[in-house]
C-alpha cells in the first residue's frame, strides 16, 4: 500500500496549464499546419438526398490552373474500402457498404462524389465548379415511421428494408404491470436531430513520412482512428502515426472515422505529397455526424399513490444513410437508463434502427442517455400531474434511497452509490422552491399573461465508459480500458503519458494534479503528454465521461507502481526494511528516524545511475498501467429550472436554473464547474433552440450558423451550481465523471418547466425545440379544442 | 494584383493579394498569424475577431485589400514583451475557456466591449458578446472574466490596448 499526501493538489482549483497557449494564440490547430509541397483538397458533394450517379466528367476541372489532380469515387473504388462500424449490435444487423467517396449511388445531401487536389484552397474550390455529375434522382426516405411501414421506398435497395436492427431488453412481468396498474401514462416524444457544432471545424493533414504516413486530425480518438485507418486502407498499422494536436471541442462529433480522413491518407499515398483539408462550417453541418433523432413511444404504469410498476419503451432511432463508427449502439446506451433513479419491477425496451436519406447520426454529448433521461423525467412530471402530486414528491416515492445502495436496477445495472435525497434537498434550498411555487400559484390566480413554470430533473447517467466485458457482451468491437505511463526523469521531473485525448477538458492540469499528489512532487514538475500515437502508444481516447473515471485511475495505478518501486530502491539506499519506510510529501523516511530519508527525486537519480540497485531491480522508476473498470460510474444530481412563459407570444425566458451535481470526488472544482456550465448550455439549447431541419426533398435547411442556432451569451441565464459528494465505490479515487451531466439533466428540466407553466391551459407537451411559435401553438391548439 | 500595406501586431507587411482574399486567410496563410482561427463561413461565430484600427471586426468579413494602410491587432499582439493583457489574464483566472477555439475572438471582442463601456453589467456583457459563439463554457465564466478585466483596467487605465 502506498500512503499519499492528503489532497494538496487534488481538490484544488488550479488554473489550467493549457490556457497559456490558448489565450495567446500559440495554439496548434490542425488547420494551422503548413508543410512543404502541401496540397489542398476540396470535395464536390451530392446535392441530392437520394440518387444514382450516372456519369462524372472531370476533364475540364483537371485543366484548371493550380489543379494537381481530380478523383471521382470510381477512381478510388479499388482502394478506398468501406468506412467502419465497430458496433454490430445484433447478429443480423444490416450493415450497408459505406464508401468514403460515393461511387454509383448517393444517399444524403453532402455525400462526397469527387474531389479536387490543388495548390491552394481557393483553386481547389474553384475547380469543383468544372466537374459535371449526372444524377438520376430517386425518392428520398425521410420519415422514420413511414420508412418502416410496408411498401416504403428503400435507402439501400439491396437490404430489402430500411430497418437496420431491432434490439430488445426485457426484465420483469411488464404485461402484468400494464394490465393491473390503475394509472397508465402513454406518451410519444420526439428527440429532434441535433448538430454537435464543435467550434473548431474538422480538419485533417496527411503527409508521407519515410516508409509511412503521419496524419494530423481534429479528432477525439487518435488511437482508434489509427487502427481503423489501417483496417480500412490496408496500410499496416505500424506505418501510421496519428496526431490529434490542439482540438477545438468535439462533443462526440470527433469520435468518428470520417471519409475525409481516409481519403486524405489515400491521396497522400497516391500523390506522394502532404494533403490538407479543412471543412467550411456549411460543409460541416451537412457531413459531421448528427445526434439524437429518436421517436419514443412510452408507457409508464403506476399505482394511485404514485408507485411505479413498470415502463415500456419503444424507439425508432434514425441511423441516417449509413452506420458510422458507433451509430447503432448510441440508442442502446440509453437502454439502461430509461428507468432513471427509480425502482420498478418490470421494464421493456425495444429499439429499431432506421435508415433514412439523411446525414448519419452517432455520438453527441450524452449519447443515448439524454434521450432516456428526457423520457423518464418528462414522464415523472406527467405522472405527478395526473395524480395531483408535487413532482418532487412523486420522485421521492420511487427513487432508490441512499441506504439501499448498491442497488441492482431493473435495467440490469448495479448503481454503486448515490444520495438523491441530499442533492435534492440542497437544490430545493438554493432554488427557493416553496417561494417560487407560491409565486406560481399567485400568477395562476391572477391569470397573469406571463406564467411561471418549475421543472424538475433528478437524473443519473452511466459514465466511465466502460467495463470491457460489458462492451464485449454488447458486441462492441473494442474494450473500454485506459492506459497511462509515468516517466520519472533523471532530474526528478515527471512526464505523464495518457491514452485519453483531451480536446478542451483540461487533462494537462488535472493529470498533473493527480500525479503531484501521488508522487509528492511539485505540480510544475509534471508535464502531461497525449494525443500522438508515437508518444502515447496505447489508448482508448476521450468520450463518454470516461477520462477521469477510467484514464485517471490508470494514472493513479501507474503512479502507485512508481512509488512501490522507488520504495524498494530507497530501502536499499537507506539500508532499511521496506516496511519501515514512510512515504509522505515525496520523501521516503525511516519510521522513527525522520532525518534518514531520500526524496523521490534522489531515488529517481539513483535508479537512473543504477550504480547500486537491489538485486533484480531494473534501472529507472518508469511505470505503465492500465485500468479496466468493473462497473460504470453513476453521477447524479437534481436540476431545477424556473421559466417565465409569455402566453401571448409563446416566448420562454429562463428565470433561474439550479444544478446540484454529484460527480463523486472532485479533482479540480474549477474544471468541474466549467463542464457543468457547458453541458447545461447544450442541454438547454436542445430544449429551446436547436434542430437540424430537412425539407421535403431531403435538403438540410440549417447548414449555416445563421440557420442552426447555437445559443449566444445573451440567450443563456446565469446558472447556480453546487455539488454533493458521494464517492464512487468502484474506483480508488471515488470519481465518477462530469462531461455529460449538464447536457443530460437540463433538457427535461427546461421542458418540464415550460409544460408546468402551461398546464392550467391544458397543455401536456411542447415539442422541442420549444420555440415561441411552438409554445404558442401548443397553447392555442389546446384553447381551440377546449 | 493589388498591393497592400498592413501593419499587423506592430510589424508592417507589404504584399500582393488577390482582391477576393479574406483578411483572415491573409493573416493565417500569408503571414502565419495562425492565432486567429476560422469557425464559420457566414460571419456568425466571431472566432476570427481582430482589432482594425482599434475596433473589433470579424476578419472573415473583411477583405485583405480593405485593410490596406490600416493597423491590425490579433490576439498574438496583445501582450508586448510576453506580458499578458488584463483580459487574457482574466480569461485564465476565471476559467473562461475550455477548448480555447473561440478564445482569441472572444478576448478581442471583450476588449472592444470595454473600450465602449468600461463598467458593463452582466446583461450588457452578454449582449455585447452576442456575436461571439462558444460551444464549451456556457458563457458564465466569460462574463466573469470580462467583469474582472474591467475592474482591473479601471484601476490601471493607462494600459494601452493596441500594440
Ligand atoms: S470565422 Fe466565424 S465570424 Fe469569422
Ligand atoms: S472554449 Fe471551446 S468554443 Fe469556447
Amino acid at each position: 500500500m502506498t500512503e499519499t499526501v492528503a489532497g494538496r493538489e487534488i481538490g484544488s482549483a488550479r488554473r489550467r496549464s493549457e490556457d497559456a497557449r490558448l489565450i495567446t494564440g500559440r495554439t496548434q490547430w490542425t488547420d494551422n499546419l503548413q508543410l512543404p509541397g502541401m496540397c489542398h483538397v476540396a470535395f464536390l458533394r451530392s446535392p441530392y438526398a437520394h440518387a444514382r450517379i450516372t456519369g462524372v466528367d472531370a476533364a475540364e476541372a483537371r485543366q484548371r490552373p493550380g489543379v494537381v489532380a481530380v478523383f471521382t469515387g470510381a477512381d478510388l473504388a479499388d482502394e478506398q474500402g468501406s468506412l467502419p462500424c465497430a458496433w454490430p449490435v445484433t447478429e443480423d444487423m444490416r450493415h450497408p457498404d459505406h464508401p468514403p467517396m460515393a461511387v454509383d449511388h448517393v444517399r444524403y445531401v453532402g455525400e462526397p462524389v469527387a474531389c479536387v487536389v490543388a495548390r491552394d484552397r481557393y483553386a481547389a474550390a474553384d475547380a469543383l465548379e468544372a466537374i459535371d455529375v449526372d444524377y438520376e434522382p430517386l425518392t428520398p426516405v425521410l420519415d422514420m415511421e413511414q420508412a418502416v411501414a410496408d411498401g416504403a421506398d428503400l435507402v439501400h435497395a439491396d437490404l430489402g428494408t430500411n430497418s437496420s436492427y431491432t434490439w430488445v431488453f426485457e426484465n420483469g412481468d411488464l404485461d402484468a404491470a400494464l394490465r393491473d396498474a390503475p394509472v397508465l401514462i402513454e406518451r410519444r416524444y420526439v428527440q429532434q436531430r441535433l448538430i454537435p457544432t464543435a467550434m473548431e471545424p474538422r480538419a485533417v493533414v496527411c503527409a508521407p513520412e519515410g516508409d509511412g504516413f503521419t496524419l494530423w486530425s481534429a479528432t477525439q480518438i487518435p488511437h482508434i482512428l489509427r487502427l481503423m485507418l489501417a483496417t480500412v486502407t490496408g496500410i499496416p498499422e505500424h506505418r501510421l502515426r496519428v496526431i490529434a494536436p490542439d482540438v477545438g471541442g468535439g462533443f462526440g462529433s470527433k469520435l468518428q472515422v470520417y471519409g475525409e480522413e481516409v481519403l486524405a491518407l489515400l491521396l497522400a499515398r497516391r500523390l506522394g505529397r502532404p494533403i490538407k483539408w479543412t471543412e467550411s462550417r456549411s460543409e460541416g453541418n451537412l457531413t459531421v455526424h448528427h445526434g439524437r433523432d429518436q421517436i419514443q413511444r412510452l408507457t409508464l404504469a403506476a399505482e394511485r399513490d404514485g408507485t411505479i410498476r413498470g415502463l415500456k419503451v419503444d424507439l425508432l432511432a434514425d441511423m441516417g444513410a449509413y452506420l458510422m463508427l458507433v451509430t447503432p449502439g448510441i440508442p442502446l446506451l440509453g437502454a439502461f437508463m430509461f428507468n432513471g433513479i427509480y425502482k420498478m419491477d418490470a421494464y421493456s425496451f425495444t429499439c429499431t434502427g432506421v435508415f433514412t436519406n439523411k446525414t448519419p447520426t452517432d455520438a453527441y454529448r450524452g449519447a443515448g442517455r439524454p434521450e432516456a433521461t428526457f423520457a423518464i423525467e418528462r414522464l415523472m412530471d406527467e405522472l405527478a400531474a395526473e395524480l395531483d402530486l408535487d413532482p418532487i414528491e412523486v420522485r421521492r416515492r420511487n427513487w432508490i434511497r441512499h441506504e439501499e445502495f448498491p442497488y441492482d436496477t431493473i435495467a440490469g445495472l448495479t448503481y454503486d452509490s448515490g444520495n438523491y435525497e441530499a442533492a435534492t434537498d440542497k437544490a430545493l434550498h438554493l432554488f427557493e422552491y416553496d417561494t417560487l411555487r407560491a409565486e406560481q400559484a399567485d400568477r395562476r390566480e391572477r391569470r397573469d399573461p406571463v406564467q411561471l413554470g418549475i421543472g424538475v430533473s433528478t437524473f443519473t447517467e452511466m459514465c466511465g465508459l466502460a467495463p470491457s466485458r460489458v462492451l464485449g457482451s454488447l458486441s462492441y468491437g473494442a474494450g473500454g480500458w485506459e492506459h497511462a505511463s509515468v516517466r520519472v526523469l533523471p532530474s526528478g521531473k515527471v512526464e505523464v503519458v495518457t491514452g485519453s485525448s483531451a480536446h478542451g477538458q483540461g487533462h494537462e492540469t488535472a493529470w498533473a494534479q493527480i500525479t503531484a499528489d501521488r508522487l509528492g512532487v511539485p505540480f510544475e514538475d509534471v508535464r502531461v503528454l497525449h494525443g500522438d500515437t508515437s508518444v502515447s502508444p496505447k489508448g482508448m481516447d476521450t468520450y463518454g465521461s470516461r477520462s477521469l473515471a477510467v484514464g485517471g485511475i490508470a494514472l493513479v495505478n501507474a503512479c502507485d507502481k512508481v512509488v512501490d518501486k522507488a520504495r524498494r530502491v530507497a530501502a536499499h539506499l537507506l539500508e532499511a526494511a521496506e516496511e519501515d519506510l514512510e512515504f509522505t510529501g515525496g520523501r521516503f523516511s525511516v519510521r522513527g528516524v525522520p532525518d534518514q530519508a531520500r526524496t523521490i527525486q534522489e531515488v529517481a537519480l539513483a535508479a537512473f545511475a543504477a550504480h547500486d540497485l537491489p538485486d533484480g531491480v531494473e534501472p529507472s522508476l518508469d511505470s505503465d498501467a492500465t485500468f479496466d473498470p468493473d462497473n460504470f460510474s453513476f453521477p447524479h444530481g437534481t436540476h431545477l429550472c424556473a421559466v417565465e412563459v409569455d402566453t401571448e407570444t409563446g416566448f420562454v425566458r429562463i428565470r433561474s436554473y439550479v444544478a446540484v451535481d454529484d460527480v463523486g470526488l472532485v479533482v479540480n472544482p474549477l474544471i468541474v464547474e466549467g463542464q457543468v456550465h457547458g453541458g447545461l448550455a447544450q442541454g438547454i439549447a436542445q430544449a429551446l433552440y436547436e434542430e437540424a431541419v430537412y425539407d421535403a426533398e431531403g435538403n438540410l435547411t440549417t447548414t449555416t450558423m445563421a440557420d442552426y442556432l447555437i445559443p449566444s451569451a445573451a440567450d443563456l441565464p446565469h446558472f447556480v451550481t453546487d455539488r454533493t459528494e458521494t464517492p464512487a465505490t468502484t474506483n480508488p479515487l471515488g470519481v465518477k465523471g462530469v462531461g455529460e451531466a449538464g447536457t443530460i439533466a437540463s433538457t427535461p428540466a427546461v421542458v418540464n418547466a415550460i409544460v408546468d407553466a402551461l398546464r392550467p391551459y391544458g397543455v401536456r407537451d411542447v415539442p422541442m425545440p420549444c420555440t415561441p411559435e411552438r409554445v404558442w401553438r401548443a397553447l392555442n391548439e389546446q384553447e381551440g379544442s377546449a | 494584383m493589388p498591393r497592400v500595406r498592413i501593419k499587423v501586431d506592430g510589424v508592417t507587411y507589404e504584399d500582393e493579394v488577390e482582391p477576393r482574399l479574406l483578411l483572415v486567410h491573409y493573416l493565417r496563410e500569408r503571414l502565419g498569424k495562425v492565432g486567429t482561427p476560422v469557425g464559420c463561413d457566414t460571419t456568425n461565430c466571431g472566432a476570427c475577431t481582430v482589432l482594425l484600427d482599434g475596433l473589433s471586426v470579424k476578419s472573415c468579413s473583411v477583405l485583405a485589400v480593405q485593410a490596406d494602410g490600416r493597423e491590425i491587432t490579433t490576439v498574438e499582439g496583445l501582450g508586448p514583451g510576453g506580458e499578458l493583457h488584463p483580459m487574457q489574464r482574466a480569461f485564465h483566472t476565471e476559467h473562461a475557456l475550455q477548448c480555447g477555439f473561440c478564445t482569441p475572438g472572444m478576448i478581442m471582442a471583450s476588449i472592444d466591449l470595454l473600450r465602449e463601456n468600461a463598467d458593463p453589467s452582466e446583461a450588457e456583457i452578454r449582449e455585447g458578446l452576442e456575436g461571439n459563439l462558444c460551444r464549451c463554457t456556457g458563457y458564465q465564466n466569460i462574463v466573469r472574466a470580462v467583469r474582472r478585466a474591467a475592474e482591473e483596467m479601471r484601476q490601471a487605465p493607462e494600459r494601452e490596448v493596441t500594440s
